[in-house]
Protein backbone atom coordinates (compact mmCIF):
# COMPACT_ATOMS: atom_id res chain seq x y z
CA UNK A 1 0.00 0.00 0.00
CA UNK A 2 3.04 2.17 -0.10
CA UNK A 3 3.20 4.23 -2.85
CA UNK A 4 5.91 4.87 -5.11
CA UNK A 5 7.42 7.89 -6.30
CA UNK A 6 6.25 7.67 -10.05
CA UNK A 7 2.42 6.70 -9.10
CA UNK A 8 1.23 10.10 -8.37
CA UNK A 9 0.49 13.55 -10.38
CA UNK A 10 1.54 16.50 -8.58
CA UNK A 11 -1.91 17.37 -8.08
CA UNK A 12 -2.66 14.52 -6.12
CA UNK A 13 0.52 14.02 -4.23
CA UNK A 14 0.87 17.62 -3.54
CA UNK A 15 -2.68 17.60 -2.51
CA UNK A 16 -2.27 14.73 -0.11
CA UNK A 17 0.75 16.86 1.92
CA UNK A 18 -1.51 19.78 1.42
CA UNK A 19 -4.48 17.32 3.92
CA UNK A 20 -1.49 16.36 5.97
CA UNK A 21 0.15 19.06 7.22
CA UNK A 22 -2.33 21.17 8.85
CA UNK A 23 -3.31 17.34 10.17
CA UNK A 24 -0.26 17.05 11.65
CA UNK A 25 -0.15 20.31 13.10
CA UNK A 26 -3.24 19.56 15.26
CA UNK A 27 -2.29 16.07 16.00
CA UNK A 28 0.93 17.46 17.87
CA UNK A 29 -1.10 19.92 19.43
CA UNK A 30 -3.61 17.33 20.59
CA UNK A 31 -0.72 14.77 21.72
CA UNK A 32 1.20 17.29 23.77
CA UNK A 33 -1.69 18.12 25.34
CA UNK A 34 -2.80 14.53 26.05
CA UNK A 35 -0.11 12.12 26.30
CA UNK A 36 2.09 11.91 29.44
CA UNK A 37 5.82 11.25 29.54
CA UNK A 38 5.69 8.03 30.67
CA UNK A 39 3.16 6.73 27.85
CA UNK A 40 6.39 8.00 25.84
CA UNK A 41 8.16 4.55 25.26
CA UNK A 42 4.81 2.73 24.36
CA UNK A 43 4.33 5.30 21.92
CA UNK A 44 7.65 4.31 20.51
CA UNK A 45 6.94 0.74 20.80
CA UNK A 46 4.29 1.66 19.03
CA UNK A 47 5.75 3.23 16.29
CA UNK A 48 8.09 0.69 15.75
CA UNK A 49 5.91 -2.47 15.23
CA UNK A 50 4.14 -0.37 13.01
CA UNK A 51 7.27 -0.47 11.06
CA UNK A 52 8.46 -3.96 11.64
CA UNK A 53 4.95 -5.25 11.19
CA UNK A 54 4.95 -3.96 7.76
CA UNK A 55 7.99 -5.65 6.94
CA UNK A 56 5.55 -9.05 7.04
CA UNK A 57 4.81 -9.32 3.09
CA UNK A 58 1.86 -11.64 3.22
CA UNK A 59 1.78 -13.68 -0.06
CA UNK A 60 -1.73 -13.71 -1.74
CA UNK A 61 -0.71 -17.74 -3.73
CA UNK A 62 0.43 -16.73 -7.68
CA UNK A 63 -0.63 -13.03 -6.69
CA UNK A 64 0.52 -10.12 -5.28
CA UNK A 65 1.69 -9.29 -1.83
CA UNK A 66 0.09 -7.44 1.41
CA UNK A 67 0.68 -6.36 5.20
CA UNK A 68 -0.67 -4.97 7.99
CA UNK A 69 0.13 -1.50 9.41
CA UNK A 70 -0.83 -1.68 13.13
CA UNK A 71 -2.38 2.01 12.83
CA UNK A 72 -5.56 0.88 14.74
CA UNK A 73 -3.61 -0.85 17.45
CA UNK A 74 -1.64 2.34 18.19
CA UNK A 75 -4.94 4.38 18.03
CA UNK A 76 -6.69 1.47 20.63
CA UNK A 77 -3.89 2.15 23.06
CA UNK A 78 -3.11 5.58 22.82
CA UNK A 79 -5.68 7.54 20.72
CA UNK A 80 -6.08 7.95 17.12
CA UNK A 81 -4.24 11.33 17.11
CA UNK A 82 -1.22 9.44 18.31
CA UNK A 83 -1.56 7.12 15.71
CA UNK A 84 -1.20 9.87 12.64
CA UNK A 85 2.00 10.63 14.44
CA UNK A 86 3.68 6.94 15.52
CA UNK A 87 2.79 5.69 11.98
CA UNK A 88 3.59 8.87 10.06
CA UNK A 89 7.35 8.35 11.63
CA UNK A 90 7.17 4.74 10.72
CA UNK A 91 6.56 6.12 7.02
CA UNK A 92 8.50 8.95 6.84
CA UNK A 93 11.15 6.46 7.66
CA UNK A 94 10.47 3.87 5.36
CA UNK A 95 10.28 6.18 2.43
CA UNK A 96 13.61 8.00 3.32
CA UNK A 97 16.02 4.88 4.34
CA UNK A 98 14.32 1.98 2.72
CA UNK A 99 12.60 3.57 -0.48
CA UNK A 100 9.37 2.00 0.76
CA UNK A 101 6.89 4.67 -0.53
CA UNK A 102 7.72 7.62 -2.62
CA UNK A 103 9.49 11.05 -1.37
CA UNK A 104 6.47 12.61 -3.56
CA UNK A 105 4.34 10.41 -1.93
CA UNK A 106 4.99 10.96 1.83
CA UNK A 107 1.95 12.97 2.00
CA UNK A 108 -0.63 10.42 0.42
CA UNK A 109 0.45 7.39 2.57
CA UNK A 110 0.46 8.95 5.69
CA UNK A 111 -3.13 10.12 4.53
CA UNK A 112 -4.19 6.48 3.81
CA UNK A 113 -2.14 4.73 6.55
CA UNK A 114 -1.42 7.26 9.16
CA UNK A 115 -4.46 9.78 8.90
CA UNK A 116 -7.59 7.03 7.63
CA UNK A 117 -6.68 3.91 9.02
CA UNK A 118 -6.36 5.28 12.39
CA UNK A 119 -9.51 7.30 12.77
CA UNK A 120 -11.58 4.82 10.80
CA UNK A 121 -10.35 2.13 12.67
CA UNK A 122 -11.08 3.43 16.10
CA UNK A 123 -14.29 4.47 15.42
CA UNK A 124 -15.45 1.04 14.47
CA UNK A 125 -13.29 0.00 18.08
CA UNK A 126 -14.82 2.47 19.87
CA UNK A 127 -18.69 1.14 18.34
CA UNK A 128 -17.97 -1.90 19.23
CA UNK A 129 -16.45 -1.46 22.70
CA UNK A 130 -18.48 1.14 23.89
CA UNK A 131 -18.63 1.37 27.30
CA UNK A 132 -17.77 -2.17 28.20
CA UNK A 133 -15.05 -3.16 31.16
CA UNK A 134 -11.80 -3.46 30.02
CA UNK A 135 -11.38 -7.12 30.10
CA UNK A 136 -14.48 -7.10 28.48
CA UNK A 137 -14.38 -9.34 24.72
CA UNK A 138 -15.78 -6.71 23.07
CA UNK A 139 -12.56 -4.69 23.45
CA UNK A 140 -10.30 -7.29 21.58
CA UNK A 141 -13.26 -7.99 19.13
CA UNK A 142 -13.43 -4.44 18.52
CA UNK A 143 -10.09 -3.69 18.06
CA UNK A 144 -10.38 -6.93 15.44
CA UNK A 145 -12.56 -5.40 13.57
CA UNK A 146 -11.66 -1.86 13.76
CA UNK A 147 -7.63 -3.54 12.31
CA UNK A 148 -10.17 -5.10 9.20
CA UNK A 149 -12.24 -1.95 8.95
CA UNK A 150 -9.00 0.48 9.15
CA UNK A 151 -6.84 -1.10 7.13
CA UNK A 152 -9.67 -1.76 4.26
CA UNK A 153 -10.36 1.80 4.54
CA UNK A 154 -6.71 2.84 4.00
CA UNK A 155 -6.55 0.29 0.87
CA UNK A 156 -9.83 1.96 -0.95
CA UNK A 157 -8.14 5.18 -0.52
CA UNK A 158 -5.10 4.16 -2.00
CA UNK A 159 -6.93 2.75 -5.08
CA UNK A 160 -8.66 5.94 -5.37
CA UNK A 161 -5.39 7.85 -5.60
CA UNK A 162 -3.82 5.20 -8.14
CA UNK A 163 -7.43 4.95 -10.33
CA UNK A 164 -7.63 8.81 -10.40
CA UNK A 165 -4.17 9.18 -11.97
CA UNK A 166 -5.04 8.26 -15.78
CA UNK A 167 -8.35 10.44 -15.64
CA UNK A 168 -5.62 13.79 -14.22
CA UNK A 169 -3.31 13.21 -16.34
CA UNK A 170 -2.76 11.54 -19.72
CA UNK A 171 -1.07 12.40 -23.07
CA UNK A 172 -2.49 13.59 -26.46
CA UNK A 173 -2.68 9.80 -27.20
CA UNK A 174 -4.87 8.96 -24.04
CA UNK A 175 -1.41 7.15 -22.56
CA UNK A 176 -1.40 8.15 -18.49
CA UNK A 177 1.34 9.58 -17.45
CA UNK A 178 1.33 8.46 -13.92
CA UNK A 179 0.01 4.95 -12.37
CA UNK A 180 -1.89 3.44 -15.66
CA UNK A 181 -4.93 1.47 -14.36
CA UNK A 182 -8.30 3.67 -13.86
CA UNK A 183 -10.90 3.70 -11.02
CA UNK A 184 -12.35 0.22 -12.54
CA UNK A 185 -9.21 -1.55 -12.31
CA UNK A 186 -7.60 -0.05 -9.29
CA UNK A 187 -10.51 -0.57 -6.28
CA UNK A 188 -11.78 -3.95 -7.05
CA UNK A 189 -8.30 -5.06 -7.10
CA UNK A 190 -7.39 -3.52 -3.84
CA UNK A 191 -10.31 -4.04 -2.31
CA UNK A 192 -10.74 -7.68 -2.86
CA UNK A 193 -7.28 -8.09 -1.79
CA UNK A 194 -7.82 -6.98 1.32
CA UNK A 195 -11.04 -7.87 2.26
CA UNK A 196 -10.23 -11.19 1.65
CA UNK A 197 -6.91 -11.36 3.15
CA UNK A 198 -5.39 -8.88 4.35
CA UNK A 199 -7.86 -6.98 6.56
CA UNK A 200 -8.17 -10.44 8.15
CA UNK A 201 -4.13 -10.41 9.30
CA UNK A 202 -4.66 -6.83 10.52
CA UNK A 203 -7.60 -7.89 12.73
CA UNK A 204 -5.61 -11.01 13.70
CA UNK A 205 -2.91 -8.39 14.83
CA UNK A 206 -4.91 -6.03 15.89
CA UNK A 207 -7.15 -8.19 18.57
CA UNK A 208 -4.37 -10.86 19.74
CA UNK A 209 -1.99 -7.97 20.99
CA UNK A 210 -5.07 -6.14 22.49
CA UNK A 211 -6.81 -9.47 24.21
CA UNK A 212 -2.99 -10.41 25.36
CA UNK A 213 -3.10 -6.67 27.02
CA UNK A 214 -6.64 -7.32 28.71
CA UNK A 215 -4.82 -10.44 30.51
CA UNK A 216 -1.24 -8.83 31.51
CA UNK A 217 -1.90 -5.55 31.94
CA UNK A 218 -5.16 -4.03 31.37
CA UNK A 219 -4.23 -0.70 32.82
CA UNK A 220 -2.46 -0.04 29.24
CA UNK A 221 -6.47 0.10 28.07
CA UNK A 222 -8.63 2.44 29.35
CA UNK A 223 -5.42 4.56 30.86
CA UNK A 224 -5.20 6.27 27.39
CA UNK A 225 -8.85 6.79 27.09
CA UNK A 226 -8.87 8.58 30.53
CA UNK A 227 -5.38 11.20 29.88
CA UNK A 228 -7.60 11.83 26.42
CA UNK A 229 -11.19 11.70 27.94
CA UNK A 230 -9.41 13.95 31.29
CA UNK A 231 -7.52 16.47 28.64
CA UNK A 232 -10.54 17.41 26.07
CA UNK A 233 -12.40 17.83 29.84
CA UNK A 234 -10.29 20.15 30.64
CA UNK A 235 -10.23 22.12 27.10
CA UNK A 236 -6.48 21.61 26.97
CA UNK A 237 -6.69 20.47 23.19
CA UNK A 238 -9.36 21.70 20.87
CA UNK A 239 -8.94 20.81 17.65
CA UNK A 240 -9.57 23.59 14.60
CA UNK A 241 -13.58 23.24 13.19
CA UNK A 242 -12.45 20.99 9.92
CA UNK A 243 -10.31 19.09 12.21
CA UNK A 244 -13.24 18.45 14.71
CA UNK A 245 -15.19 17.27 12.03
CA UNK A 246 -13.14 14.45 10.46
CA UNK A 247 -12.53 13.64 14.02
CA UNK A 248 -16.52 13.38 15.18
CA UNK A 249 -16.97 11.60 11.62
CA UNK A 250 -14.35 9.00 12.41
CA UNK A 251 -14.56 8.26 15.77
CA UNK A 252 -18.37 9.17 17.45
CA UNK A 253 -20.76 6.41 18.07
CA UNK A 254 -23.95 8.20 16.42
CA UNK A 255 -26.14 8.37 19.42
CA UNK A 256 -23.51 10.59 21.10
CA UNK A 257 -23.20 13.92 19.50
CA UNK A 258 -21.03 15.92 22.07
CA UNK A 259 -18.78 17.78 19.26
CA UNK A 260 -16.03 16.64 21.55
CA UNK A 261 -13.49 14.47 19.94
CA UNK A 262 -13.08 11.75 22.55
CA UNK A 263 -16.26 9.91 22.73
CA UNK A 264 -17.21 9.30 25.90
CA UNK A 265 -15.01 11.01 27.59
CA UNK A 266 -17.05 10.46 31.12
CA UNK A 267 -16.40 6.37 30.45
CA UNK A 268 -13.24 5.25 31.87
CA UNK A 269 -12.84 8.12 34.39
CA UNK A 270 -15.65 6.84 36.66
CA UNK A 271 -14.39 3.86 36.80
CA UNK B 1 8.89 -7.25 34.25
CA UNK B 2 6.96 -4.71 33.09
CA UNK B 3 4.74 -4.32 30.08
CA UNK B 4 6.78 -2.61 28.24
CA UNK B 5 9.80 -4.53 28.29
CA UNK B 6 8.00 -7.73 27.60
CA UNK B 7 6.52 -6.01 24.32
CA UNK B 8 10.19 -4.75 23.46
CA UNK B 9 11.63 -8.08 23.47
CA UNK B 10 8.32 -9.29 21.71
CA UNK B 11 9.38 -6.49 18.61
CA UNK B 12 13.30 -8.13 18.93
CA UNK B 13 11.40 -11.63 18.33
CA UNK B 14 9.77 -10.18 15.60
CA UNK B 15 12.48 -8.32 14.43
CA UNK B 16 14.40 -11.90 14.18
CA UNK B 17 11.29 -13.51 12.09
CA UNK B 18 10.90 -10.48 9.30
CA UNK B 19 12.34 -12.94 6.81
CA UNK B 20 9.17 -14.45 6.58
CA UNK B 21 8.04 -11.47 5.08
CA UNK B 22 10.54 -12.12 2.12
CA UNK B 23 10.63 -15.53 2.25
CA UNK B 24 7.06 -16.31 1.98
CA UNK B 25 6.41 -14.62 -1.17
CA UNK B 26 8.25 -16.38 -3.17
CA UNK B 27 7.19 -19.75 -1.64
CA UNK B 28 3.69 -18.66 -2.91
CA UNK B 29 4.81 -17.36 -5.94
CA UNK B 30 3.48 -13.91 -4.96
CA UNK B 31 5.41 -10.84 -6.78
CA UNK B 32 5.34 -7.52 -5.89
CA UNK B 33 3.00 -5.53 -4.32
CA UNK B 34 -0.19 -4.06 -6.66
CA UNK B 35 0.83 -0.23 -7.76
CA UNK B 36 4.40 -0.91 -6.21
CA UNK B 37 6.08 -1.90 -9.40
CA UNK B 38 9.29 -0.84 -10.44
CA UNK B 39 9.10 0.43 -13.93
CA UNK B 40 10.45 -2.87 -15.63
CA UNK B 41 7.23 -4.26 -14.09
CA UNK B 42 5.13 -1.75 -15.38
CA UNK B 43 6.59 -2.01 -18.74
CA UNK B 44 5.90 -5.84 -18.77
CA UNK B 45 2.35 -5.42 -17.34
CA UNK B 46 1.41 -2.22 -19.45
CA UNK B 47 3.35 -2.55 -22.56
CA UNK B 48 4.44 1.01 -22.03
CA UNK B 49 6.28 3.04 -18.81
CA UNK B 50 3.97 6.34 -18.58
CA UNK B 51 6.25 9.29 -19.22
CA UNK B 52 6.03 11.19 -16.27
CA UNK B 53 6.37 8.03 -14.08
CA UNK B 54 9.78 7.04 -15.56
CA UNK B 55 11.77 10.26 -14.60
CA UNK B 56 9.95 10.78 -11.35
CA UNK B 57 10.45 7.29 -10.20
CA UNK B 58 14.39 7.92 -10.09
CA UNK B 59 13.76 11.06 -7.68
CA UNK B 60 15.06 9.40 -4.55
CA UNK B 61 18.16 6.77 -4.14
CA UNK B 62 17.53 5.27 -0.39
CA UNK B 63 20.14 3.89 1.75
CA UNK B 64 18.88 0.65 2.11
CA UNK B 65 16.86 -0.07 -1.30
CA UNK B 66 13.85 -2.58 -0.31
CA UNK B 67 15.14 -3.49 2.98
CA UNK B 68 18.40 -4.69 1.44
CA UNK B 69 22.02 -3.50 1.15
CA UNK B 70 22.48 -1.54 -2.85
CA UNK B 71 23.87 -3.00 -5.37
CA UNK B 72 22.09 -6.73 -3.57
CA UNK B 73 19.22 -6.72 -6.43
CA UNK B 74 20.36 -10.25 -7.55
CA UNK B 75 21.83 -11.67 -4.15
CA UNK B 76 21.06 -14.94 -2.95
CA UNK B 77 18.33 -15.34 -0.46
CA UNK B 78 20.17 -16.16 3.03
CA UNK B 79 22.14 -12.97 2.08
CA UNK B 80 18.90 -10.71 1.29
CA UNK B 81 17.51 -12.03 4.89
CA UNK B 82 20.26 -10.72 6.57
CA UNK B 83 20.27 -7.04 4.80
CA UNK B 84 16.33 -7.42 5.49
CA UNK B 85 17.19 -7.93 9.50
CA UNK B 86 19.87 -5.50 9.22
CA UNK B 87 16.94 -3.34 8.13
CA UNK B 88 14.70 -3.99 10.70
CA UNK B 89 17.36 -3.43 13.70
CA UNK B 90 18.27 0.25 11.95
CA UNK B 91 14.57 0.83 10.97
CA UNK B 92 13.33 -0.20 14.52
CA UNK B 93 15.85 1.84 16.37
CA UNK B 94 15.71 5.04 14.26
CA UNK B 95 12.18 5.01 14.43
CA UNK B 96 11.81 4.22 18.55
CA UNK B 97 14.44 7.31 18.33
CA UNK B 98 12.77 9.41 16.47
CA UNK B 99 9.57 9.07 18.48
CA UNK B 100 10.93 9.19 21.83
CA UNK B 101 12.82 12.51 20.87
CA UNK B 102 9.27 13.93 19.58
CA UNK B 103 7.64 12.38 22.32
CA UNK B 104 9.56 14.08 24.98
CA UNK B 105 8.80 17.39 23.33
CA UNK B 106 5.40 17.04 23.01
CA UNK B 107 4.29 15.03 26.35
CA UNK B 108 3.24 16.33 29.17
CA UNK B 109 5.13 15.91 32.79
CA UNK B 110 3.76 13.20 34.77
CA UNK B 111 3.76 16.27 37.88
CA UNK B 112 0.75 18.11 36.08
CA UNK B 113 -0.84 14.33 35.70
CA UNK B 114 -2.60 14.92 39.35
CA UNK B 115 -4.02 18.42 38.60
Amino acid sequence: MHIPDGYLGPQTYAAAYGIMAPLWAAASRIVSATLRSRQVPLLALGAAFSFVIMMFNVPIPGGTTGHAVGAVLVAVLLGPWAAVIAVSVALIVQALLFGDGGITAIGANCLNMALIMPFVGYGVYRLVAGRSDVRSPRRWIGAALGGYVGLNAAALATAVEFGIQPLIAHNAAGQPLYAPYPLSVAVPVMAAEHLLLFGFVEAAVTGMVVAYLQRSDPSLLPTSSRDIAAAQRHGAARPPAAVAVACDLATQPPAAVSGRCAPEPETEARR
Amino acid sequence: MTTTTKLWIALAILVALTPLGLVLPGVFGAETAWGEWSTEEVHKLVGFVPSKMAHLSQLWKAPLPDYALQGQENARLPALSGSYILSAVVGVAVVALVMILLGRVLARRDKSDTA
